[in-house]
């Protein structure tokens, strides 16, 4: 068992934004709802039938252990999955009532953004990478444009530190910072749903602590689902956990129903430790 | 004893590995410094400001020839390195369907295609028709030559561009095609440009495509449907000729041929140098 971190002690005692039973279905509102997903990488069935509802203003995560599909639904949120070849999707994932299948490919990725596990900032300045979304779309003028970077890095909480080097290559920046630089960049399009593809996974303790906190902040801006091995960060961070093995989800409820008191065996053996 | 046998063996390998690689390299040297002997003896300013002259009288150079090299190397260049390089974009980039196997083949073969077959094609299709060697039929013969190999460097190096850097911008609303031409194409060019120049480097030395399209001239170019002068061409017909000026003649041009080329390589290894402009990974 990894040492509890200082963090996670007043993340799982906070002041819950969402009280610790589920609320009463009218102030919930469905931002994400997949209906019996099944997903295949030629023959092979990654998903198995995945319903699952995101909330509005709240962080979903998705914890489970390596190849258990996870990703691989977070990735048929935004369709990013159709560019594999062979792969085939079945059952429906609604944004806001709509099919996402009905949605224009662009307008729906502008409206979900993503978060890669590794930082992949494009080889351009610091604030070319984040005026790529808003200038490839469209969105606003030049004269915006300096404005949207500024508030853009500020929201991501890396604007002190890049302000005074905002036309130096993103690659000059650690990798902590690089991944804030990745979240600025999906911020910048003001997505209403930001999905983070095990965020931390490469970075250490301490820029993990400062995305995690982030992350807390964006809640009143946009919807969340966070993909991630790390029990702890989920405990930490996240209002509703689902954990997922074999491509089946196992179990979804309240983040701290999951981790104190989980429905299902299997759930309870993954979070203590006794999975294999 | 087997110890020492064993032994033996190691050395007379690796004695022989070192014969060969000596070998390998000495031939680039001892081409060079025979080109650098002769054609430095013979080079002079007049060689690139003055026309040839006819047999027995001295002195005189090539002028036109380079002129010449220089503008189907151009016109090669614009034909040829478009087309190889949207070829290597889609087989990089756009390969859904069964077609990208046949495109790449076909290039491959293409590469393989002896020059002269290419010179008969061109000859053909556009010396024949126009009834008259000119510059535009040598260019689509070294054209020809450019598309596979600029399409297959461009397709390798845009390969090499991380799939992270795709999915980046993808996921951030942008087509396809926006995908490639802000981000992939960008962070491969350096890898793209080397291909181009080396390209444009090894048709710059092609003699056969060139003997029955571009023929040659005696005069400054003029235009391109006319015959012009090449540098290899005048290689060809000075080194065979019987004249000892021609012969010298023939010397300096190689050695202008060379450095040539071996200037477009280094810069082309100067180009890459810097870097992928991407990390691997």
């Amino acid at each position: 068992m990894a040492p509890k971190s200082v963090r996670s002690q007043p993340a799982l005692d906070r002041e819950p934004p969402a009280p610790l039973v589920p609320e009463p279905v009218s102030t919930v509102k469905t931002k994400l709802k997949a209906s019996h997903l099944n997903f295949y990488y030629g023959s092979f069935q990654a998903l198995h039938d995945i319903s699952l509802e995101m909330h509005t203003n709240h962080i979903t995560a998705l914890i489970g252990p390596s190849g258990c599909g996870k990703s691989t639904f977070l990735r048929t949120l935004n369709r990013i999955n159709e560019t594999i070849r062979h792969s085939r999707v079945e059952g429906t994932v609604l944004l806001d009532d709509v099919d996402v299948r009905t949605v224009d490919i662009t307008n729906l990725r502008r409206r979900v953004g993503m978060v890669f596990q590794r930082p992949n900032p494009f080889p351009k300045s610091i604030s070319e990478n984040v005026a790529y979304g808003l200038k490839i779309n469209g969105l606003v003028s030049r004269g915006e444009l300096r404005d949207r970077v500024e508030q853009s890095l500020r929201r991501a909480a890396l604007w002190d530190e890049v302000k005074d080097k905002l036309n130096e290559s993103a690659y000059a920046l650690s990798g902590g910072q690089q991944q804030r630089l990745c979240i600025a960049r999906a911020l910048a399009v003001d997505p209403e749903v930001l999905l983070l593809d095990e965020p931390c996974s490469a970075l250490d303790p301490i820029a993990t602590a400062k995305i995690e906190e982030l992350l807390f902040g964006l809640k009143d801006q946009c919807t969340m689902v966070i993909v991630t091995h790390n029990m702890q960060q989920a405990a930490r961070v996240a209002d509703y956990t689902g954990f997922f093995l074999m491509g089946k989800l196992i179990e979804f409820d309240n983040t701290d129903t999951i981790f104190k008191n989980p429905s299902k065996k299997e759930t309870e053996d993954y979070i203590t430790g006794r999975f294999g | 004893m087997r110890l020492h046998w064993r032994r033996t063996v190691n050395y007379v390998m690796l004695g022989l590995t070192a014969v060969c690689t000596a070998v390998t390299i000495s031939t680039l040297f001892v081409i060079l410094g025979y080109l650098l002997y002769f054609g430095g003896k013979s080079l002079d300013w007049s060689f690139f400001t003055k026309l040839p002259l006819p047999p027995g009288e001295a002195g005189g150079g090539m002028a036109n020839a380079i002129a010449g090299s220089l503008e189907i190397l151009a016109i090669a260049g614009l034909i040829g390195i478009p087309i190889g390089f949207l070829a290597g974009v889609y087989l990089s980039e756009f390969e859904d369907k069964s077609f990208a196997p046949v495109v790449r083949y076909t290039a491959d073969l293409l590469n393989g295609v002896p020059s002269i077959i290419v010179g008969i094609l061109a000859w053909t299709l556009v010396v024949v028709p126009m009834r008259r060697f000119s510059a535009l039929a040598g260019a689509i013969a070294l054209s020809v030559m450019l598309i596979p190999i600029v399409s297959r460097q461009t397709e390798q190096f845009l390969r090499e561009v991380p799939m992270a850097l795709r999915e980046a911008a993808l996921a951030l609303g942008a087509s396809k095609w926006k995908t490639v031409a802000t981000v992939v194409v960008p962070a491969g060019s350096k890898g793209v440009l080397t291909g181009m120049i080396l390209g444009m480097a090894r048709i710059a030395g092609e003699t056969a495509p060139l003997l029955f399209t571009a023929l040659s001239n005696q005069f400054w170019p003029s235009g391109v449907t006319q015959p012009t002068a090449t540098l290899p061409y005048m290689i060809f017909t000075h080194a065979v000729s019987p004249f000892d000026d021609w012969h010298r003649q023939a010397w300096a041009a190689g050695l202008v041929l060379i450095a040539a080329v071996l200037t477009a390589n280094i810069l082309a290894r100067l180009v890459l140098a810097r870097g992928i402009s991407v990390p691997r990974g």
